[in-house]
């Protein structure tokens, strides 16, 4: 029996990237951008269409795959989809659910408006893509 | 209760319908439309759903044109008339005929009635007094649907069930307000100082509302209002008085972006506590009486230990493109749940399934879907080559599905051994996804400046190509320029 789901701004609250932030700012964010709940193999970013959004993930895992291969993987307190709407080009992979996936969408549009509101969001996402860079920089060592 | 002239009794069918709003309206007649034997039941005890009671303050959000360009009852009228629901001559187009004319949006008691007619005309027939009260899997991997007149045993359950529950979020003390559901008369509002917790419709509905009779009205909610966004929004301008009033700098009226820490007792009345989000401080208001209007949930009584996820915080069941539970196989949903199937939401933009206008195709789409699942094909008609680029452009042009349904239902055309064919209304999402042979699908979208254009999506080897058309200032898509950019398109893709 699935038990009652913690509420959104809770699940938000617990992630890394909204460490900094006040309860009061955490629920402005919830009550601003949706979450979006997709089935295991439902496909959320497309190669080459245009329009995505950032995804930040509350529960389960996505999947990064190009030519049919996976490249990656991101867990819960993970984002995808910010190569393309910083740099304003299409989408060179697909990413899919590998389970049943939960996040919070940021719609391309309004990622710069948010990331300037709430400089610390920013801040931790710099982080995290050092930390992927550093990953890739390794492997290619 | 029993009563021998009462339809569908406990028993056997392919498919069982509960509820009588719309939604579940819609969906039984286009199931019978195609052939899908089925029953409909309804805790209600007269058609109607929701307009039975909602909105409190009487007035739809979404128009319907009396008088329009096209001639009523056609298909291009539909989207001029945002409230009927579809039917066959004689029970289409029906909200203009019982609307006074005073506004261009029916009131709930002209709504009410278009829909009583529409079960009369279209002759969609309903077990009422029949509560729905659980459900389980059958040994075939049907569905038991027990109610109170008996058990339904059935292929596929269809859940027109309303997002009706009252919804309140965590808020200390939030059991000392009222929900929207239980404001009262407005003018037993008189000389009350009245917090209203939200800033979606139904809070600015209240709002409106009470402005002739409160003396002091505060909106409060942690999202600020963000007109820019309106052309995406279900948010009605014609609400928005109290937000005009108050940046305007008028006295009494007041929209604050606060998150709400708490609701307590304070000299003989209320106070809500709240902490400011585009601003910083804390902020207390005072007030005689304060409403909840922070929204509904669907009341999905024993489905989620069926397996079915929810979505925008547990409000409403998680759906793919055919409105079927994306965790509970064979468990559909229609009416405004169905914005639980959420689309591609390309720049953002999701569909306008939270109201007729937009779920009346989504049952249509939904009850094609079934029919097929249960061996039901509908036909798909040929098209001809030559015939292909005016028929695509006239769908963009003036197809209501696509108009109101934008980036979420398109148009398909798919090659066959035979030739072209018509695959006629399809979920965006499924086309993109789904794969298939080659084909070509159009929808209208809308960019992040609100800017509406048509799209033209290509199937070719299973790999998708998108081109994004040009806008046109009074949206006029069937021109020579369009014409030779699409053809341009089909003839890269040897269509």
């Amino acid at each position: 029996m699935e038990q009652p789901r913690p509420d959104i701004v809770d699940s938000l609250a617990r992630l890394t990237l909204f460490a900094d932030l006040t309860n009061a700012q955490i629920e402005a964010i919830a009550h601003r951008f949706d979450e979006e709940v997709f089935a295991e193999g439902q496909r959320i970013l497309r190669t080459g269409l245009s329009g995505a959004g950032l995804y930040l993930i509350i529960e389960g895992e996505a999947l990064i795959r190009i030519d049919g291969q996976v490249r990656a993987r991101f867990g819960p307190g993970e984002f995808f989809g910010e190569i393309g709407v910083l740099l304003g080009e299409l989408p060179n992979a697909d990413v899919e659910a590998a389970t049943l996936l939960r996040c919070l969408e940021i719609p391309g549009a309004e990622v710069e408006p948010f990331l300037v509101e709430f400089p610390r969001v920013m801040y931790r996402m710099l982080q995290s893509e050092a930390r992927r860079l550093r990953t890739t920089t390794e492997w290619k060592t | 209760m029993e009563n021998v002239d009462r339809p569908f009794p406990p028993g056997q069918y392919d498919v069982v319908v509960v509820g009588s709003g719309p939604g579940g309206l819609q969906t039984s007649h286009c199931l019978t439309q195609l052939g899908v034997e089925h029953a409909v039941i309804s805790q209600d005890e007269a058609p109607g759903g929701m307009f039975r009671r909602f909105p409190i303050f009487e007035r739809l959000i979404s128009w319907t044109k009396p008088d329009a360009p096209v001639e009523r009852g056609t298909r291009e009228y539909e989207w001029y008339d945002h409230n009927s629901l579809l039917g066959d001559a004689g029970a289409q187009a029906l909200a203009p005929e019982f609307m006074d004319r005073s506004f261009d949006v029916p009131s709930r008691a002209e709504m009410e009635a278009a829909l009583v007619a529409f079960t009369e005309r279209a002759g969609v027939q309903v077990r009422y007094g029949c509560r729905w009260t659980g459900t389980r899997r059958d040994d075939d991997g049907g569905f038991v649907l027990e109610t109170d007149d008996g058990e339904y045993a059935c292929r596929f359950a269809v859940f027109a069930i309303g997002v009706t529950q009252p919804w309140v979020p965590s808020i200390r003390g939030s059991e000392l307000a009222a929900h929207y559901v239980e404001t009262r008369p407005a003018s037993s509002y008189r000389d009350k100082r009245v917090v209203i917790i939200g800033k979606r419709n139904s809070a600015f509905e209240v709002g409106n509302g009470l402005l002739p009779w409160a003396k002091e009205l505060t909106l409060v909610s942690p999202r600020p209002v963000q007109l820019e966004l309106l052309p995406q929004s279900p948010l009605r301008l014609r609400y928005l008085q109290p937000y005009e009033e108050y940046v305007r700098g008028g006295a009494g009226t007041f929209v604050v972006d606060a998150a709400i820490e708490q609701i307590e007792r304070s000299n003989g009345g209320l106070r809500v506590v709240a902490e400011g989000t585009t601003w910083p401080g804390r902020l207390e208001f005072d007030a005689d009486d304060v409403i909840l209007a922070t929204g509904f949930k669907a009341p999905l009584q024993d489905l989620r230990e069926l397996g079915v996820t929810t979505v925008l915080n547990d409000r409403i069941p998680a759906l793919n493109p055919f409105f079927e539970s994306i965790s509970a196989p064979g468990l559909f949903f229609a009416g405004n749940i169905t914005a639980g199937s959420r689309g591609i939401r390309k720049h953002g933009v999701g569909p306008n399934s939270t109201s007729v206008n937009g779920f009346r195709y989504n049952a249509r789409v939904l009850a094609e879907h079934v029919a097929e699942r249960l061996g039901i094909e509908r036909p798909r008609p040929s098209v001809d080559r030559a015939d292909v680029v005016p028929f695509l452009l006239r769908e963009l042009s003036c197809a209501p599905e696509l108009w109101i349904q934008k980036t979420f239902l398109g148009r398909v055309v798919s090659v066959t051994d035979g030739g072209l064919r018509d695959e006629g209304i399809v979920p965006l999402e499924h086309f993109l996804d789904a794969g298939g042979p080659d084909a070509v699908c159009v929808a209208i979208e809308m960019d992040p400046k609100a800017v509406i254009y048509p799209a033209v999506y290509v199937r070719r080897g299973g790999r998708i190509t998108e081109h994004e058309l040009p806008t046109h200032p009074v949206h006029a898509f069937r021109g020579s320029e369009y014409a030779r950019e699409v053809e341009a398109i089909l003839a890269a893709a040897r269509f």
